[in-house]
This record gives C-alpha cells, structure tokens and sequence, in this order.
C-alpha cells in the first residue's frame, strides 16, 4: 500500500503542461491526498476554468498515482480555495527563473490603476519601473508587462 | 422539442443552464474577433477572454449536468437552439467594433451582480463556484473598463450601448443569429453518430 508522503513525492513530479518549470505541487493545486486501501483520492483546485492544462493536469496525476500501483481518484474541486498565493515560495523563483514575474499577493488588489503602477519587478533585472502592455496574454494565467529599465517584455502571472 | 435529458430540470439546474449557456455563447462570439482585431492586443485578449467564458460555461454545465444525471457536453451541444436560456445580448453576433464593446461593457456588468447575489447564496457549491468565477472575471471587467473609457462620449459607441441594453434581460430571442451559431457550434458532434466518446 502506498502511503501519502509518496503520493505528494509522485505529484511534485508533475509538471504544469503550460509552465513546466512548476510542478502541480509548486502550483499548490492539490488540496488533499487521502489513501484509502488501494485506492488513493486526490483533491485537485483548478486555476483559472478556461485553462486547457487542467485536463492535462488531471490525466498526469492519476497517471503517476497508478504507477504506484494505486488506483487513482483525481476529484475536481469547483470552487474558491484555490488562490494564486497557494503558489509555493520555491514555485514562484522557479517562475521568476524562468521569466515569468510571479503573482502579487491577492492583499494587494487589481484594479485597473493598481495593475498600471509601477509595482510590478521585472523578473529579468529586478526593475519596478515596469508597464502593463496587455491584460491578458499567451494564457488565460498571464499578462504582458514591458521593462522600461532593462527594456525587456515579460509575462506576469496574474493575481487571482 | 425538448430533449430528453431536459425534461425534468429544477430550479437550480434552469439557473445553471442559463448562466452557462451565456458564457458559452459569448465565448463563442468572443472567439470570431481572433485574428481579425482591430489590432494584435485586442486579438489577443479577446481570444482569451472568450476561452475563459468557456471554461466558466463547463464548469457550470458540469454541476448541471450532475443534478440532471447527464454530461456537461449534452448540456452544451445537444439541446435545440430553443432550448439555450442565453440573454439575447449575446445571442448576436457583432461585427462592429463599438457594438462588441458595448456588449462587453453591458455584459460584464450584470454578470458582476449575478455572480455577487450568488456568492451569497445558501446554496454553498453554487456559491463557491460564483466566487471562482467572480475572481477571473476580474480581469474581463478591467478590460471592459478599459475600452468604457477609450470610448465614452463616442456617439456610435453610445449608440450601440442605447441599442443593446433592452436586451441584457431578455432570454433566447429565437433570433436566426442564435441558430446560425447553434449549427456551427454543434455541426462536429452532429456529424458523428449518437454515443461517440469524446
């Protein structure tokens, strides 16, 4: 029988289809593990609803769990409890390493005027002299910014 | 004709559906300004926007789908194009720029106060699901924000906003434009036989 530290150890294997510098476990997307005899039910928060990863996400796990020889229950949990700050510390500098600036914290709001200052760190040089190019971006997950500093445009992932 | 899947729905599915069947229906008329936008942002974010109602719509027809012991793709593409519960502002499709604007700008609006009544709703699943909801339709709404001020004061903008509002709570007009987009929409599954898998 497997246990749940296992299943944690196979999930943090799973990468993010879109973003596979992170793995589901970084992504914080996986709300519980429960071992029940042989079969092993896994609580799965999705991101955004329009992401097409999430399918993709949903297949991997139950894989890696049956390669435990586990018989695998990926439940999708329709709700709130998923937030951009469930994202781990070693999740968001794997982002920044790969170019992508990781979430504000949800205290911070986004409105419109708040998405347009300068708050934002380029993840290229550190600068926060930074500007919004566009909302929305290559995924339902991302924004594009510019670097005024280092003149470099990078992705944003967006606050939710 | 109603489909068989249908005939027995409640009140919580009715509401479902019809939350649903506007999301679906704008994504797909959201996703027409791809690669024709007045310029690659608007492409860009249009396309996004569109996959994102999408997603809403599944999520919604999935917890339909589960009161009604069906699949959340019967829901969205098996029904007749009578039976979609969508407001008529999403039914048309919109090749003016100002008009889609328009659309959007009334659009996002009431959706951000049915989602709100939802979320405080007694009914903990649809409540939990309109919060998720409401958190990603942050970003549609800043960008309907964003063209209400470009275009505030243009008369065609103002126009088209005079023109659409009547029929923000008005339900499946039976307009040729909804069955148009029913055909399209539907035209892959239809031309496989009943049962296919997916």
């Amino acid at each position: 029988m497997v246990t749940e530290a296992e299943v944690w150890e196979a999930l943090a294997e799973v990468p993010d289809p879109e973003i596979p510098v992170i793995s589901v476990v970084d992504l914080g997307v996986v709300r519980g593990v429960r071992v029940d005899g042989e079969r092993v039910h896994v609580e799965f928060t999705p991101t955004f609803l329009g992401c097409p990863a999430l399918e993709v996400m949903r297949s991997q796990m139950a894989e890696r769990i049956a390669e435990l020889g586990a018989e695998p229950e990926v439940e999708v949990v329709l709700d709130d409890s998923w937030s951009t700050d469930k994202i781990t510390a070693e999740g968001r500098e794997k982002l920044r390493e790969a170019g992508l600036a990781p979430p504000t914290p949800r205290g911070e709001g986004t409105t419109l005027v708040q998405l347009q200052a300068n708050g934002f760190r380029c993840p290229y040089c550190g600068s926060r002299d930074t500007a919004l190019e566009n909302i929305f971006g290559p995924t339902p997950c991302r924004s594009l910014r510019y670097c005024r500093s280092c003149k470099q445009p990078f992705e944003q992932f967006k606050t939710i | 004709m109603v489909s068989p899947v249908l005939r027995r729905v409640s009140e919580r599915a009715q509401l479902l559906l019809e939350i649903a069947d506007d999301e679906l229906i704008l994504g797909w008329r959201d996703s027409e300004w791809t690669g024709i936008a007045p310029f690659l942002e608007e492409d860009v974010a249009f396309s996004s926007i569109a996959q994102n109602e999408i997603g809403h719509a599944r999520a919604l027809y999935e917890l339909a789908a589960r009161d009604l012991g069906t699949t959340a793709d019967e829901l969205a593409f098996d029904r007749s194009p009578e039976e979609y519960r969508c407001s008529a502002l999403v039914e048309l499709r919109l090749p003016e720029w100002e008009r889609t604007i328009a659309r959007h700008v009334l659009y996002e609006q009431a959706d951000a106060e049915r989602l709100e009544r939802l979320k405080t709703s007694g009914d903990e699943e649809l409540a939990g699901l309109a919060a998720k909801i409401d958190r990603e339709e942050i970003y549609h709404r800043l960008h309907a924000e964003m063209w209400a001020e470009r275009l505030k004061d243009e008369p065609r903008y103002e126009g088209a906003l005079g023109e659409l509002r009547p029929l923000v709570d008005r339900r499946n007009s039976g307009s040729a434009e909804l069955t148009e987009l029913w055909e399209e929409m539907t035209s892959v599954r239809r031309s496989q036989p009943a049962g296919t898998k997916w």
